[in-house]
């Protein structure tokens, strides 16, 4: 759905993206990850053609990127934005008016069904100017899916909104990605991607640092961890194969079978309160990945003075 | 999307307000010199003022010369400013580009939209004008300027073509500030630029040490439109003046199109 090839984009001396090659695959919940002033609003910017690369290049449902495939994309970029003295209904007809796709005599129908869709049906003649946040987010979306598109492009959807509202945003994502849309989803926050994806980008100072599907993020480990009231019991008893005793109490073993573990814990008489096959978390994957955030301005060091 | 942006145009307050201030100045005028019959002097004041007591038919283009030098062109500037800029402030612009729609088309019909309210701005101020000098001063056979006496036909067809003319001057100011609003995020900005490029004009049409660039000047031969009340029309600073906008309306747009279509957005 989406390939760029070595995406570049310079600012002056400033490199905002560097070399990038993304690949997104039909169907897929992709994750694009990093910290902040790391260069994803850059990309996702080059993606939908806002920002000209300085060099590389971008393709759209296999092709090379035109302005005419946004037709099959819905977007949401830094943030909803709309007239403001207008009503939520009457910016989205006027944004379904003004591009391609639309047949005028459907536009009132489509308008309803986005406003269903993302669950502001009902709402009245006010003006967006006295929307909520998370009611201005629902309506960006809403504008993003009036073409039904085959891609959405989302860059921090559920910002303003409740818990609820993210679960509502999460659950629509998961409805439209089922029904075959495929969805790019932008983020700083690691749990929201997490939750979402089945694909994730890391991208760090404009470089894309891992890249893989997050069920390979979240290998197993090897290890094992074992809560017991006994934990200095069951440690002596498995001897070499602990791996660490924490000050908390929890035991890592290192053990292929969980079962067989358990088993032989509480025929030794030693009661297992909790046991589970430990995971590589996403979190970590990305810490040990990435640096500092890129909004962290630390000072130079000192030059030394010429000897 | 032309019409789009003309709906946008229509349903918005501002439009609505700016014209009716625009309109209201003259009416203002027009009450003072009803009530209490003192005309300024022939030759002092703006074009015309001194003749409308006489004569009420005269009073569009009165009142196109008093909000001329000022008003109407901050009028035109700010609208025509907030053309780009205004949307790119709003985030509404990245929108309308993804939509998609092109960008030689969008700034087609933001100049269209543009150039609809310059020339509503001017037709309402003048109809307005006219109704309310009518109706205070009452119509006679409007004089010329030279003396002579013009028949109802030739005075309607001049005060059309001052409308046009006045009209087409504004478009040159809209021009300047539609390229503005291609170059910077902030509306206020643009507008302030194009009216800072108007204010140095005039300085330098009333500086004689100018004289050399005088003729190239957007505001030098903005009142020429008097001429079209001489009989017969004096038409040498009416054709200047034309053809010197066309050549500003034709820069500023080739240029507010060129950077616009090639420029990152980012706002």
């Amino acid at each position: 759905m989406i390939r760029t090839t070595a995406l570049t984009k310079r600012y002056g001396r400033v490199t905002a993206v560097d070399d990038l090659h993304l690949h997104v695959r039909e169907g897929d919940r992709y994750g694009f990850l990093g910290p902040n002033g790391s260069g994803k609003t850059t990309t996702v910017r080059m993606l939908l053609g806002l920002v000209l690369p300085t060099s590389g290049s971008v393709e759209l449902f296999g092709e090379r990127f035109q302005r005419d495939a946004l037709v099959e994309v819905g977007a949401l970029v830094e943030g909803p934005a709309f007239s403001a003295h207008l009503s939520g209904r009457d910016n989205l007809r006027l944004s379904d008016a003004a591009g391609p796709g639309g047949a005028r005599a459907t536009r009132r129908q489509r308008v309803e069904d986005v406003l269903e869709q993302v669950g502001l049906a009902g709402v009245d003649r006010r003006p967006v100017k006295a929307y909520s946040l998370g009611m201005r987010q629902r309506l960006g979306l809403a504008s993003a899916l009036l073409r039904k598109p085959r891609l959405l492009v989302l860059d921090e959807p559920t910002n303003g909104l409740d818990p609820q509202g993210i679960r509502e945003v999460r659950d629509l994502l998961l409805q439209l990605n089922r029904d075959g849309t495929t969805v790019f989803l932008s983020s700083h926050l690691l749990s929201e991607v997490e939750a979402l994806c089945t694909r994730i980008a890391v991208v760090d100072r404009g470089r894309l640092v891992l890249q893989d599907d997050l069920s390979a993020f979240q290998a197993l480990t090897g290890l094992v961890e074992v809560r017991t009231p006994f934990a200095h019991r069951a440690a002596t008893l498995l001897g070499e194969r602990v791996d660490d005793l924490r000050s908390d109490g929890l035991l890592l073993v290192r053990h292929d079978d969980p079962a067989a573990l358990n088993a032989e814990l509480v025929g030794a008489g030693i009661p297992v309160t909790a046991l589970h096959a430990q995971r590589r978390t996403l979190e970590a994957a990305v810490l040990s990945a990435t640096g500092a955030g890129s909004d962290r301005v630390a000072a130079e060091p000192a030059a030394k003075p010429a000897a | 999307m032309i019409g789009v942006e003309l709906r946008k145009l229509v349903r918005r307050p501002r439009t609505w307000m700016s014209i009716g201030l625009l309109a209201l100045l003259p009416t203002i005028v027009a009450m003072f010199l009803a009530v209490r019959d003192v005309a300024p002097r022939p030759g002092t004041g703006p074009a015309f003022l001194s003749a409308v007591l006489d004569n009420g038919a005269l009073f569009p283009a009165a009142a196109l010369a008093i909000v001329l030098p000022l008003f109407l062109p901050i009028a035109v500037a700010v609208v025509a400013g907030d053309a780009i800029a205004g949307d790119a402030q709003d985030g509404t612009l990245r929108y309308l580009l993804i939509r998609p729609v092109g960008r030689t088309r969008l700034i087609v019909a933001k100049m269209i939209a543009v150039g609809a309210y310059t020339m509503l701005a001017v037709v309402v101020v003048a109809a307005v004008a006219y109704v309310v000098g009518t109706q205070l001063f009452g119509s006679a056979p409007l004089p010329s300027v030279s003396g002579t006496e013009l028949s109802t036909t030739s005075a309607t067809l001049r005060t059309v073509l001052t409308v046009l003319y006045v009209g087409w001057s504004m478009l040159g100011v809209a021009a300047v500030a539609l390229f503005l609003s291609t170059l910077t995020d902030s509306p206020l900005a643009a507008a302030l630029g194009a009216i800072a490029l108007l204010i140095t004009s005039g300085v330098l049409v009333a500086l004689e040490a100018a004289a050399p660039v005088q003729p190239y000047l957007p505001t030098r031969y903005w009142l020429a439109f008097v001429d079209l009340f001489r009989d017969p029309v004096l038409t040498r600073d009416l054709l200047r003046g034309t053809a010197l906008q066309a050549v500003y309306i034709l820069v500023f747009l080739s240029a507010a199109w060129a950077n616009f279509t090639t420029k990152d957005i980012t706002s």
